[in-house]
């Protein structure tokens, strides 16, 4: 068996040749393409309410309350372990869904109760709320399109190990710290600063200050205390308890095709159980979120059901998201320009070839 | 001088939407509020140029398909990031049963 060489590191920065070629290519702000559905039925998907989101966040927080206190309440015995491990995914993963939703200002019909959940959500994860929102803005704009995307979780060849070490967060809360400190000592990088408005960076630095200061606190609490608990509450859930945002997260692109113009192509819609659908705020109706951001997470379903004539078909159990994403990530290490091509149902209507036969060249190009 | 240019007929619009008018090479939003009352800006989105007639008009405000920013449509303002330039708007009449829209002689 002859063996590959590892791809080359294709560039994935946002100010080197790989962002210059997107723009020539006509990749940057593209139009990208959405299912046809009628105004009147977007109009009723897109509106807002109040009602789901205030009943998911008070579940969400009664059930934070519930297991931090049976947590403290059996600290040093092993009853701790389940309220912990359900602490740490309502915590380090559920944080995920409710800073994107929140993001985007679809959670809630009032604006400040997005705002404040946002803010909450931001901390939990460890991201700058300021940074991240324009980020996130971007990945929007240029869904995996490489030098303009921040947000690619894969940069091909992807390393196994670091992947592994990401469902126990070590390395990503590390990273995400680090940044964190950077922006509280007022240093953006360039990337960083591609993509916030001028205007918008003492912002960001403010609240990385707001953030470091409530995560050292912690810090100094468990070595004034001599008890990892004060971690165990703040800051530790990004560790033990990230396992299901990386579950959900890395399935939602991985593997398909970078720089393409179409959602049906480079996103993931997966089908899940109620449970991971509920940490997750739906999210797992990735295609459908991305052609259409205005629609809220609780009509994504029924998003889902109106156009998935239109659409490949939905990954049925996150297992089966894995076993197809796994084998091409690993393929893709070796193999420039390789992507799993999805299949389009007869009733959908075609995609634009052309993206397909010219990704190979834009992978070696990169 | 303001040209009267017409837009869209009064029932073209529904309370609390937005249609997308285009004239002169240039693409425009006409707005009916709540209360039925017309207003217009610029069509597209001051942050990346994506057509506001296809986003959510909640109250006085359009909210932008594309990153979800909003404006208020009666002032232009812009009022959620990543929107940070506010939106140009225009004069609105209802002639009849239809809705014009303000132009200057040059537009
Ligand atoms: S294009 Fe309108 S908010 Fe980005």
């Amino acid at each position: 068996m002859t063996t590959l060489p590892f791809v080359q590191k294709r560039d994935y920065s946002l100010t080197g040749p790989s962002a210059r070629r997107a723009v020539e290519l006509g990749l940057a702000s593209a139009e990208w393409y959405h299912s046809e559905v009628p105004r009147k039925v977007m109009k009723e998907l897109m509106q807002r309410r109040d009602g789901p989101a205030l009943r998911d966040t008070a579940i969400w927080i009664g059930l934070l309350v519930l297991s931090a206190a049976g947590g403290i309440a059996f600290w040093g015995s092993w009853t701790a372990v389940p309220f912990f491990m359900v602490y740490g995914v309502l915590y380090g993963s559920a944080c995920d869904s409710r800073w994107h939703e929140c993001g985007h200002g679809t959670a809630f019909r009032t604006q400040w109760m997005n705002d404040v959940v946002y803010h909450i959500a931001s901390f939990m994860v460890m991201r700058n709320p300021v940074s991240w929102r324009w980020s996130h803005a971007r990945h929007h704009t240029d869904t995996i399109i490489v030098g303009r995307d921040p947000e690619i979780a894969f940069m091909h060849p992807t390393g196994i190990l670091p992947n592994l070490l990401h469902f126990i967060g070590i390395l990503d809360i590390w990273a995400s710290f680090k940044v964190l400190l950077r922006n509280a000592a007022g240093i953006l990088t360039a990337d960083e600063r591609d993509y916030i408005p001028e205007r918008e960076i003492p912002k960001a630095i403010l609240a990385a200050r707001i953030h470091v200061a409530i995560q050292g606190a912690a810090v100094v609490a468990a070595i004034w205390m001599g008890s990892i608990l004060p971690l165990m509450l703040i800051g530790g859930p990004r560790i033990y308890g990230c396992w299901h945002m990386f579950m959900t997260g890395l399935i939602q692109h991985g593997g398909l095709a970078e720089d393409v113009v179409d959602h049906r192509l480079n996103s993931r819609t997966v089908l899940m159980n109620p449970i991971s659908r509920w940490i997750y705020w739906n999210m797992n109706y990735h295609v459908e979120h991305h052609m259409f951001p205005m629609v809220p997470y609780h009509a994504l379903p029924r998003l889902h059901a109106l156009i998935k004539h239109d659409l490949p078909p939905a990954n049925p159990s996150i297992w089966s998201a894995f076993r197809e994403m796994v084998p091409a990530i690993l393929r893709q290490r070796r193999e420039p320009g390789y992507y799993l091509r999805r299949e389009l149902p007869p009733t959908a209507r075609p995609y634009r070839e052309e993206f397909h036969t010219t990704v190979p060249e834009r992978a070696s190009m990169g | 001088m303001t040209k009267w240019i017409e837009a869209c007929g009064l029932d073209d619009i529904e309370p609390e939407d937005v249609l997308r008018f285009d004239h002169g090479g240039a693409s425009f939003a006409i707005y009916r509020d709540p209360a039925g009352a017309f207003f217009a800006t610029d069509g597209l989105c001051t942050h990346e140029r994506v057509h506001l007639a296809d986003g959510l008009v909640m109250g006085d405000q359009i909210e932008c398909p594309k990153h979800n920013g909003r404006f208020n449509y009666k002032t232009g303002a812009a009022l959620r990031a990543p929107v940070c330039v506010n939106l140009r708007i225009y004069p609105v009449r209802v002639a009849g049963d239809r809705v014009e829209i303000g132009l200057e002689e040059t537009q």
